[in-house]
């Protein structure tokens, strides 16, 4: 069959279509946001029907999904590691409910935190919540677990987790496709009380997941992603994870590594293999892409046994992702001198674009806070975080979705007058909204910049479930009228934006300010687009 | 045979689209590929990469390691420098000489050339005057692409029919345009190499 060069997020996203999945919920986050674009863009997927929504937040995609599982079709999340903690809850009380129609949370990681605040492991979400986890070495292997995913899922009624890193996603190759499946009929789960998690049905309900664990044990022991491979050096015997075993591979031309080796992409941890390999071996070498958790759980807390290494004996590095040169060091094989960048190379970090409209929001702030001084604008995420740096140095905090509100209001709380929040139209809708409401309620003596560029920016230009809506939503948690104001972004309006923001930091109690003008990004993108249509229409 | 080529630039410069080019021929000539890029929060103005490799046997790493690249096609002269620990011994040094300044301390552009110059294997012009020539300024991705085709093991007419392709959509001039510019960088490059 003909091979498709996918990235490792799309491959997911073509799996999903084959697979009979109905439906996509999402909301983009970088790395993960490659998959739900590639089904909304596709014909084939929206030929078939399938549901492919940017949610307002990951919580109310992992329900969407959910709810499509009740329903008895097949359906998928996809979220940033990040964007598993606003989807904690459903995910963690979703394994208790268990699925229907199978239900699969992709989860991409992101070690060395290129586009994230942090670099937490969903390997320990997924422990946690004591479902399988599956983890594609390669872009074949995201296509196929895809297909396991949603038979694993329907075959214990359990919902599966995907786990992938940033490397895997935005890289592509090669993939062949299987046969496509049918999708779902609509099915009531034969249970009607499995969903309702009342004390005493979520006992029985919890007690159902702890007997499936010897179920999910066999099936990691006998799982053909999960391999063991002899080596006659048994000095040394490794454990490779996911992506890592790319990297193990890479330090061998002829791809067979001399030492025994244990490949993993589903968990729970396969006993049988690794039993093998540590009997088998002197000790015990671990790579994993991430958080040292594989390593961790064979250490055991007395690390009594055999010797075992990675990243917590700093064999490898304790933080950031893997590389072949990084693996093949811990493997003891000489790293080459390297060619070093010349000292005039400067950095080059990302920026604000040209005509960006938050860059007169923020030169106004910046003028209108000089009476205040530095330290009081908590800020949120999105590419409006960008003006942390200079030449604006604008914030002061970037903490998760929604917090610049919430800890604008406990900064008032405790004194500080005035204290700011500048959030974007998305991640205000994400979770912004409930902080806000906390402000009005509370009497808080806050101002809220609202930077409404009607899309999602920093990740593509989605669009944002705030379109719209901003001054309703507003009005309906109580916020004053006349302590609404929006402003359009341009350098000849600054005198005036200048001295509104002056006016409602000057105003004791909520007042929310929206900066509104369009992503420079998504109108040319638009623009070309028009030009394009009327070129054609012309012709 | 194996290509392992870093490509590199600054957020919007085009290396995604050499990557799409050379990716398409890799595919048409049964090569293994793997082609890692970079999204989300660096493509506003910062410093981007590709590492993309082809080979004729299966392709472990989605990275290059250090030192073994065969090398660097940047559209970009202080970003072909900042590559360097991947580029290999033996391996060339294709670039634009053209800078992208948004940065306040951009180096001088001669001591950046100097540095260019330092490499042994190397190919350096202004592929932006020379797209411009032709008729646009946003081929100099593709001049660059061009200067760099003499040192892929893939055939250059596969290289044409991926600019055909994926330029299809936008009509016959721009693909008209691109071919030239695909060629002018490989007659650059020639030239330069004797």
């Amino acid at each position: 069959m003909h091979k498709l060069l996918l990235l490792g997020d799309e491959a997911i996203a073509q799996a999903g279509i084959d697979a009979g999945m109905s439906g996509i919920f999402a909301y983009p986050g970088t790395p993960s946001t490659e998959i739900t674009q590639y089904v909304r863009d596709s014909h084939e997927a929206s030929k078939k029907g399938i549901v492919a929504t940017w949610t307002a937040n990951e919580k109310t995609a992992a329900e969407a999904a959910l709810g499509m599982s009740y329903a008895g079709k097949r359906s998928m999340t996809c979220m940033k590691h990040v964007g598993l903690n606003v989807a904690a809850d459903v995910f963690l009380n979703a394994s208790i409910t268990g699925a229907n129609g199978g239900l699969i949370f992709v989860v991409a990681d992101d070690p060395s935190m290129h586009s994230s605040q942090n670099e937490q492991d969903s390997r320990v979400y997924g422990k946690f919540a004591m479902i399988p986890i599956l983890e594609p070495s390669n872009q074949q292997e995201a296509y196929d677990m895809v297909h396991l995913g949603f038979d694993l899922s329907e075959k214990y009624r359990t919902p599966v987790m995907i786990r992938i890193t940033t490397r895997l996603a935005h890289s592509r190759s090669g993939v062949i496709r299987k046969e496509a499946k049918a999708q779902n009929q609509v099915r009531l789960p034969e249970n009607l009380r499995q969903f309702v998690l009342l004390p005493a049905i979520a006992r029985k309900q919890y007690q159902d997941l702890l007997n499936l664990q010897p179920d999910f044990q066999r099936d990691s022991d006998q799982s053909p992603f999960n391999t063991y491979t002899d080596g006659k050096d048994n000095g040394i015997g490794i454990v490779a994870c996911g992506l890592a075993y790319n990297y193990l591979m890479e330090n061998y031309p002829d791809r067979t590594p001399p030492h025994p080796v244990v490949k993993i992409s589903q968990y729970p941890l396969p006993e049988n293999h690794l039993q093998k390999l540590y009997d088998s071996c002197n000790e015990i070498l671990v790579l994993e892409e991430g958080y040292p958790v594989v390593e961790e759980m064979l250490k055991g807390f007395f690390n009594s046994g055999k010797k075992i290494s990675g990243r917590l004996d700093g064999s490898l590095p304790r933080t950031g992702e893997l590389n072949p040169n990084i693996v093949g060091k811990a493997l003891g094989f000489p790293q080459p001198e390297l060619a070093t960048i010349p000292e005039l190379v400067a950095k080059r970090p990302p920026s604000l674009c040209k005509g960006c409209s938050h860059i007169d929001s923020f030169i106004g702030l910046n003028e209108a806070m000089e009476d205040y001084g530095k330290g009081r604008v908590f800020s949120d995420i999105g590419c409006y975080t960008l003006s942390a740096l200079p030449p604006y140095e604008s914030i002061n905090t970037c903490v998760d979705m929604g917090a610049s509100i919430t800890m604008a209001k406990g900064a008032a709380d405790a004194g500080l007058a005035p204290a700011i929040a500048v959030i974007g139209d998305s991640t205000f809708t994400h979770s912004g909204i409930t902080g806000l409401l906390d402000a009005v309620n509370d009497k808080a003596n806050i101002t809220v910049i609202i930077l409404d560029n009607a899309t999602t920016g920093m990740t593509g230009g989605q669009p944002s479930s705030a379109f719209g809506k901003i001054e309703d939503i507003c009005r309906g948690i109580g916020v004053e009228e006349e302590h609404i104001r929006v402003i359009k972004p341009l350098k000849k309006n600054h005198e005036e934006n200048t001295r509104i923001m002056k006016e409602e930091l000057a105003y004791e109690g909520v007042s929310v300010i929206i900066p509104r003008r369009e992503c420079i990004q998504t109108l040319n993108k638009r623009m070309r687009q028009k030009f394009k249509e009327k070129a054609a229409s012309t012709k | 045979m194996k290509n392992d080529i870093i490509l590199a630039g600054v957020g919007g410069q085009g290396i995604l689209s050499i990557a799409a080019i050379i990716g398409y021929a890799a595919v048409q000539s049964n090569l293994y590929l793997k082609q890692a890029e970079v999204h989300g929060m660096s493509q506003r103005g910062g410093d981007v990469q590709s590492h993309l490799r082809l080979s004729s046997k299966e392709i472990s790493s989605d990275l290059i390691p250090f030192g073994k690249a065969d090398m660097i096609i940047s559209v970009e002269p202080m970003e072909s420098l900042r590559y360097l620990p991947y580029l290999s011994e033996n391996g060339w040094l294709i670039t634009n000489t053209e800078p992208f300044v948004n940065i306040p301390d951009y180096p001088p552009l001669q001591k950046v050339m100097d540095e260019i110059k330092k490499c042994p294997r190397h190919v350096a012009f202004d592929a932006g005057k020379v797209a411009e020539e032709l008729g646009s300024k946003k081929a100099a991705n593709v001049v660059i692409l061009g200067a760099a085709s003499p040192f892929l093991d893939i055939p250059f007419s596969l290289l044409e029919d991926a600019v055909s392709f994926l330029f299809g959509k936008k009509g016959e001039d721009l693909v008209n345009m691109n071919l030239d510019a695909l060629r002018a960088g490989r007659e650059l490059a020639n030239e330069q190499m004797h």
